[in-house]
């Protein structure tokens, strides 16, 4: 007989190891990781830089370091890990297909799943700049593993499209290996990275930030010569007049970043177009019953510390459900975006899950200074949230207690109030 | 002294080289670049056209509707990415509509199967995601698409594997008449040859006029493209023109062989090697795109390319012995990759003139080819099974193992760059375009072939991708 897991997690990084770990200490007894690369831990591998784990572990950790202190929990677990191993296909009956050199192709079988994929880097061709395609353009990512995993240097005068947090890492990285950071050019009027980041990083290496610029050409045959730089105006079209020439032999992109769900669609499971990621309920749970997911699989987040809170919550949900199933259905509250916010995670709540409180995840569109988050249910306000100031570079989290949502409609509606 | 020497390896010399190698003769290919396709080639639409657009009565015409079918029979005998999904070309007023009227005609005249005027609502049916603005369209039901560099890829490696000597980064610099034929002068070395072929795609008038004063003049073009995520790949199931205009076919859109959606191109004259792109021509291309298919999805773009057309001042193809033994195939413009198969078997007609052409009684004409991702659930276990790399997935988007990579690097025309194993085996041609396997693939090239990681390029001499170590340093 086929052996049934379960919970079988898909992908070993920061997500699926937090996973693991809670859903064995939810009293999952078969717990497999699926991890694609040779090693776990995921992009924290290549993340050499330290600023990890302020909030879980209250230390300074590097984003090895912090992959360790999870790769050790769950060796003292019972937890089956396979690496190298890529799945191919989820089937809508929940069977995993996944392919290792050594076990060969595996169709497996699990109570309960959870999506643990990550995401990926948007390309030049998402933002089509124009201009030839030499070498020397790299996402910052694929830099980043080729100097910190390979221990090569990719160019020497350097300028950076996108102030992503990975781009911001990699100006001080280059720089500290050498190379000429001439510029971190980003088209928002705002950066898209964390402000520690724009400070280490940019700030103290008088690295220049362009903002509401972008790169408007590419130069080069071989390898990237040259690249024109424009001023844009407030629908980003380039202004004529304002072009800077860049001599430099490598562009980094830092364009921001994409959750990586080709299993989820293949699988059937609904996508919310806001954040590319899955739809999910309160406990992290899909659109298809017993299918979990975690991470930047479902949305972007800003630290790996939430990324372990979300993946420990799927986790143990997906553990619950393996061993009890699904709980009797009761009132469900739909969570829509209102003024200034982007998305929610979730986007419905099932009262049947909610103890004692909800968290409701987001991200805010633009800058705004000293504001309110205020969450309505038609025209009641059911809470209230200050804050000094928000920004689309980093993730809010607001907590509602059990009898606010008692008090709600059908749908709440979360909104900026600027003051 | 070689019997016969091809100058280019684009789609044109590879099937002129192809169907040489047949033969009881002793070849060789000069190649400017390091690998083949590296031209007109690699960057067009991949379209196999029916045959309607070229007066009829011309070598375009005949060759068009020749090559179509040759095309093929090759991508079936040599397992090419193929796919005979038939063409539209849309009518949006009068004037489209007497246009759309002619082709039909011509096609009729040139001996295309199958035509068919579609009234407005057999359009819709068939594709519901086209402007409800079309008022006619032509059905080709015999039009394709392919992966083109595929196809060149195997038609050279075939002739390769029938006795064909191949020698890249070998542009021909000087051609000599010696006695009995011809001295071509090269930085990698000179050759002497009976036959000289010049399939040198947009420099082939630059070629010809090395030995003789050409009969034309290339006037490059260039056509910029969009090419869309798989998601998209669905938008339309059929290549989709407007109707064509003096510049060309105009802007289509339609599905790849890989399941992505292309939209393209634009004309606009260029130099030769011209392939950047430009705003302008990348905003002409949206806008005429949504003219056919108003819901082109360009926020799930994943790449930009162009590439340059061999217009010309000759109107039909140039297919000529410009002097004795000195072949020209110039001026070939779109539908060049349709008729090349075509163009082929008449060159080797002029070739016949100057030598005996006997075929060899033992000749390769198939390939063998592992595409793990084509392969059934039990086919893929079986290969994991006699092969373990074949279970090692490195281009996650286009699901390409580290098996295909392997089989590529120490197949008989091996890639060395990166670009070159995008284009044998598609690892980095997904969504991600590359960010996650480039550097795995370059690990796999430089341990396969004994390459220092630094000498990897990613395409052509000089798009270097590695500058150095990082900085040393003790624990």
């Amino acid at each position: 007989m086929t052996k049934i897991y379960d919970v079988i997690i898909i992908g070993g990084g920061p997500a699926g190891l937090a996973a693991a770990e809670a859903a064995y200490n939810n009293g999952a007894k078969d717990v497999l990781i699926l991890e694609r690369d040779q090693t776990l831990g995921g992009i924290l591998n290549q993340c050499i830089h330290n600023g990890f784990g302020l909030h879980y572990f209250k230390e300074e950790l590097s984003g090895p370091e912090y992959a360790g202190r999870f790769i050790e929990l769950v060796n003292k677990t019972n937890v089956e890990v396979q690496t190298d191993t890529m799945v191919l296909d989820i089937t809508p009956e929940r069977e995993i297909h996944a392919v290792n050199g050594q076990k060969g192709y595996q169709i497996l079988k699990s109570r309960s799943i959870v999506l643990c994929m990550g995401c990926r880097e948007r390309t030049r061709g998402a933002i089509s700049i124009p201009g030839t395609r030499p070498a020397g353009v790299f996402t910052a990512g694929a830099a980043q593993r080729y100097v910190n995993i390979e221990g090569y240097q990719v160019g020497k005068r350097v300028v950076i499209l996108g102030s992503g947090d990975i781009g911001l890492i990699m100006a001080r990285r280059m720089t500290l290996e050498g190379a000429k950071v001439l510029a971190c050019v980003e088209v928002m009027p705002y950066s898209g990275g964390l402000t520690r980041n724009i400070v280490q990083c940019l700030h103290d290496f008088n690295i220049p930030l362009y903002l509401s610029h972008t790169v408007t050409k590419i130069e080069g045959e071989g390898r990237v010569e040259r690249v024109t730089v424009q001023e844009v105006d407030a629908n980003r079209n380039p202004i004529p007049g304002t072009e800077m020439i860049f001599d430099c032999d490598t562009l980094l992109l830092s364009v921001g970043l994409i959750p990586e769900n080709e299993l989820t669609r293949a699988a059937g499971i609904q996508i919310d177009r806001r954040t590319n990621g899955p739809v999910v309920y309160e406990n992290m749970e899909t659109s298809m019953p017993g299918v979990f997911a975690a991470g930047n699989v479902v949305h972007v987040h800003d630290l790996v510390d939430y990324v372990t809170a979300e993946a420990q919550k799927a986790g143990a949900a997906a553990a619950k459900y393996a061993i009890a199933g699904e709980p009797e259905p009761s009132r469900h509250i739909t969570v829509k975006n209102g003024n200034a916010v982007t998305y929610t995670v979730p986007s419905c709540i099932r009262m049947e899950n909610i103890d004692k409180s909800a968290e409701i995840l987001f991200r805010v569109n633009r800058v705004c200074g000293a504001s309110v988050i205020q969450v309505m249910s038609g025209e009641t306000r059911i809470a209230g949230f200050k804050r000094e100031r928000l920004a689309p570079g980093e993730m809010e989290k607001i907590i509602l207690p059990r009898v606010l949502l008692d008090k709600a409609g059908e749908e709440i509606t979360i909104a900026i109030e600027e003051a | 002294m070689y019997d016969v020497a091809v100058i280019g390896c684009g789609i044109i010399g590879a099937n002129v080289a192809n169907l040489l190698s047949r033969c009881d003769l002793r070849l060789v290919v000069l190649e400017k670049e390091n690998d083949v396709s590296m031209g007109t080639t690699r960057a067009n639409s991949a379209i196999i056209h029916a045959g309607y657009d070229p007066e009829p009565g011309t070598d375009m015409a005949r060759l068009n509707v020749r090559g179509n079918e040759l095309t093929r029979k090759q991508c079936e005998a040599y397992h090419v990415s193929y796919k005979q999904i038939g063409s539209l070309v849309l009518a949006f007023d009068e004037a489209d509509e007497k246009t759309v009227e002619k082709l039909y005609a011509n096609g009729c005249a040139n001996g295309v199967p199958g035509l068919k005027i579609l009234s407005r609502e057999e359009v819709l049916k068939m594709e519901p995601n086209l402007s409800p603005e079309v008022r006619t369209a032509l059905y080709a039901p015999s039009a394709g698409i392919v992966a083109p560099w595929e196809l060149c890829f195997a038609l050279a490696e075939a002739a390769v594997k029938n006795g064909c000597e191949m020698r890249f980064n070998s542009p021909v610099e000087k051609i000599e008449v010696i006695e009995g034929g011809y001295r071509l002068t090269t930085p990698t070395g000179s050759v002497d040859a009976k036959v000289v072929v010049n399939a040198a795609g947009v420099e082939a008038d630059q070629v010809t006029g090395l030995v003789a004063a050409p009969s034309f003049t290339t006037q490059p073009n260039k056509g910029e493209y969009y090419l869309l995520d798989k998601s998209q790949g669905e938008t339309v199931h059929h290549v989709i023109f407007q109707c064509p205009n003096k510049d060309g076919k105009g802007v289509l859109v339609s599905p790849t062989v890989h399941g992505n959606l292309i939209v393209g191109p634009n004309a606009s004259p260029c130099e030769r090697g011209d392939t950047a792109t430009t705003p302008e021509g990348m905003a002409f291309v949206r806008k005429m795109a949504v003219k056919s298919v108003p819901g082109v999805s360009f926020r799930d773009n994943i790449r930009n390319f162009a590439g340059v057309r061999a217009n010309s001042t000759a109107s039909d193809f140039v297919i000529e012995e410009t002097k004795p033994g000195f072949i020209t195939l110039g001026a070939i413009k779109s539908p060049g990759l349709s008729s090349a198969p075509a163009i082929a078997e008449d060159a080797l007609k002029l070739i016949g003139r100057t030598l005996v052409l006997k075929e060899k009684p033992e000749y390769v004409d198939s390939r063998e080819v592992t595409v793990f991702r084509h392969l059934t659930p039990e086919q893929k276990a079986e290969a994991v099974r006699k092969n373990p790399l074949y279970g090692r997935v490195i281009c996650r988007c286009e699901t390409v193992t580290e098996g295909e990579i392997v089989d590529a690097l120490h197949g008989v025309l091996p890639p060395h760059t990166i670009d070159g194993v995008k284009r044998r085996c598609n690892a980095g041609m997904g969504r991600c375009q590359g960010g996650f396997c480039g550097p795995r693939v370059h690990e796999i090239i430089a341990r396969e072939l004994g390459m220092d990681p630094k000498d990897v390029l990613k395409d052509k001499a000089g798009s270097v991708i590695i500058i150095g170590e990082t900085k040393g340093g003790t624990l």
